[in-house]
């Protein structure tokens, strides 16, 4: 992997309630805002319909926004993968269902807070919204592994199992998240190698 | 105080979280699913959970809401007909 | 065809038996596990019928020497028994001579202890150890300790093919030298979580579930934890074992429709079993059994039927069942569960029924296989379909 053939073509950050594109700041709220209006910001941005946006869970808003952002207006190829993992999987949503069963005067558990208690629902809505066929993965991992993540896209893209990637880490419990996605392509100005995509990690 | 019509449409807003739709954009008769307010299958379970919550009305089969959810007026009907709370 | 990934151990606890030797059993006398649940209070109890797991936590605990003050949710014994024996078939002693590795699904974790405990965390510190549990990692890392795996382990989380994803890659993993030999499959403990959320998605049948029927109601949850032992051809050259199938094709591919249907013409599932195919370098005809996702929701059963119809053409679907009626669907661990079933159909040339089918669905022509059947069997597919739109396909050979 010292000669790679594919590159990190964009990536986005979000944390600190700070929004990032390819290294630039593209949309900063103050960080006493509540996560639930921060993301209503950043879905004003992108200048879209997509009223689905609303009824996701967190989690998943924070995997769209991220993906709105780092493929802007490009048509993705069908076949492009979607790996990503996080800590805490939907635990943020967990919780909601959890306590929506603890109370037996109260005991109404929602449909719609239900379906999002799996972290992966976050890659069918941003397959739903891009059209992706293509091979899901979703992993859970104590922190962001940069050497794992290159290996296994590595692996789809040099076995023709996907054209490019989106990859990364969206994290979120309770008001704690942590947002970065690669896009992996045959053109960029990044080369895609474990030590490059850790070092755009950090580098907000 | 509201007309039952109303309050509905306010709740419905609220539990399937359409931040982007008015009370006043929803026609008492407007289909509510189809086109319309683009609701899908978990909005209609949604407002199964609606009905047992607010108006102590159980459905037992999803089917049942097909017909209920028609429209605001057709629901208003129906929880008018069978309302325990 | 392709040379695929060989398996050298298979290890199983579901409600229908504690061992792949009782399961083995349960499939040929057509045991259904599925009844009105008793081992967790809920107030579902007699609008649902589920397949448990006749075992208290306690039991659990005890049949893995656990001490009292251990941190293994209900997920994470299930889990370690069924590893343990999977390991104990392939004839594993010495886990940490060669690179071995741990991949594991589950989509419930430690949620069964933390809503046990959750109101008492606060009174009593004795439980707090369990706080950490509810973590789905921590499942995974507490049987990968447990078995003395320190390699390479990993969490997959998607749904209800989560035990498939894990075992392809595996496969991947072998294929690509990165571990010698690995130990994939899945876990998942009953808990009310996943009952009153599929109870709120009104898809749980109140009777025995019936797939492919045209009346079925929808599902029964099941819980159940298995796992396969993978290893790499270098391994088999230096030890004499016994192989126990291959695995040749696997493929993953999104139905991009909806968050928990699947679409009318169930593209995600044509995708994935047309994927693996072209991965074992299999034609369609070649399957002679698919061992089918088949849950017995209105939704599920339609799409997939139709997904086998557009594969396999309309006169030529090969054999198939869905076993979910012995043992209902255990989630996260339906992929093994599964995996574990078709290795058995290969081993002993058995197509295992489709219980309880009465009525062919008006949509289609479509008929599961509903009495045992002795047939030559080389290769048997199996599905596994996800929550948000994720479909899994593997193909087995022996």
């Amino acid at each position: 992997m010292s000669t790679p053939e594919y590159y990190i073509a964009d990536y986005c950050t979000i944390r600190h309630h700070k929004v990032y594109r390819n290294g630039s700041c593209t949309y900063t709220a103050p960080s006493s805002m509540p996560l639930k209006e921060f993301t209503k910001g950043v879905y004003s941005t992108l200048e879209i319909q997509y009223p689905k946006f609303y009824k996701m869970d967190t989690l998943s808003k924070l995997g769209f926004l991220a993906t709105e952002i780092l493929v802007e207006k490009q048509q993705l190829p069908v076949e492009t993968a979607l790996v990503i993992a996080n800590s805490a999987a939907s635990l943020d949503t967990d919780r909601k269902h959890q306590a929506s069963i603890v109370d037996p005067t109260n005991f109404y558990p929602s449909p719609a807070t239900f379906v999002y208690t799996l972290p992966n629902i976050m890659l069918g809505e941003i397959s739903i919204r891009h059209q992706l066929k293509s091979e899901n993965a979703f992993w859970i991992s104590e922190q962001f592994d940069a050497q794992w993540i290159t290996s296994y896209a590595q692996l789809l893209l040099q076995s023709h199992k996907a054209e490019k990637i989106i990859c990364g880490w969206v994290d979120l419990d309770t008001d704690k998240y942590d947002v970065f996605l690669a896009l992996i392509s045959k053109q960029g100005k990044h080369p895609f190698t474990a030590a490059t995509l850790n070092k755009l990690y950090v580098e907000h | 105080m509201a007309t039952l019509p109303e309050e509905l449409k306010t709740k419905i807003i609220e539990q399937l979280h359409l931040e982007d739709i008015e009370v006043a954009e929803i026609g008492d008769d407007d289909p509510l699913f189809g086109d319309g307010l683009g609701l899908d299958s978990i909005d209609a379970l949604e407002l199964i959970v609606l009905l047992e919550k607010e108006y102590g009305i159980k459905l037992k089969d999803p089917k049942e809401g097909k017909l209920i959810f028609e429209s605001v007026n057709v629901m208003a009907a129906y929880i008018e007909k069978n309302r325990s709370k | 065809m392709n040379t695929g990934v060989a398996i050298t151990g298979m290890g199983i606890l579901s409600p229908i038996g504690n061992t792949v030797a009782e399961n083995l059993q349960a499939l040929q006398n057509a045991q259904s596990s599925i009844a009105t649940i008793e081992m967790i209070q809920t107030r579902h109890k007699e609008a649902i019928k589920v397949g448990e797991i006749k075992k208290t936590n306690q039991e659990l605990a005890t049949t893995l020497g656990l001490s009292d003050t251990h941190r293994f949710s209900r997920t994470a014994m299930l889990g370690a028994i069924a590893a343990k024996e999977a390991l104990q078939e392939a004839n594993i002693t010495d886990i940490d001579r060669y690179k071995t590795g741990f991949i594991s699904g589950t989509s419930v974790g430690g949620m069964d202890t933390t809503e046990q405990y959750y109101l008492r965390f606060k009174e009593e510190p004795n439980y707090r150890r369990f706080i950490q549990a509810q973590h789905a990692g921590f499942t995974t890392q507490t049987i990968a300790h447990h078995l003395g795996i320190n390699g390479y382990v990993s969490t997959i989380s998607t749904a209800c093919s989560s035990a498939a994803n894990a075992i392809m890659l595996g496969a991947r993993m072998i294929r690509a030298g990165q571990l010698d030999r690995v130990v994939v499959g899945g876990t998942d403990a009953l808990s009310k979580f996943t009952i009153n959320g599929f109870n709120s998605l009104m898809i749980l049948s109140d009777e025995v579930c019936t797939p492919f029927d045209h009346h079925r109601k929808g599902l029964n949850l099941g819980e159940a934890a298995a796992y396969l032992v993978l290893e790499s051809d270098a391994m088999l050259q230096k030890t004499e074992k016994k192989v126990l199938g291959t695995v040749v094709g696997w493929a993953n591919a999104n139905d991009a429709f909806h968050q928990t249907a699947s679409s009318a013409n169930g593209e995600g599932a044509y995708l994935a079993m047309e994927q693996a195919l072209a991965i074992a370098k299999l034609e369609p005809n070649a399957i002679d059994y698919i061992n089918a996702h088949g849950t017995a929701t209105p939704n599920n059963d339609l799409s997939e039927g139709r997904a086998m119809l557009r594969i396999f053409g309309q006169d030529s679907v090969p054999m198939f069942s869905s076993t979910k009626a012995y043992t209902g669907h255990t989630l996260a661990a339906a992929g093994a569960v599964e995996a574990v079933y078709s290795l058995l159909s290969l081993r002993e040339q058995l197509i295992f029924p489709n219980l309880h089918f009465s009525t062919p669905m008006e949509e289609f022509s479509l008929i599961p296989q509903q009495t045992i059947q002795h047939r030559a069997l080389q290769t048997v597919l199996s599905n596994s379909f996800g929550f948000g739109g994720n479909c899994s396909t593997l193909i087995f050979t022996n």
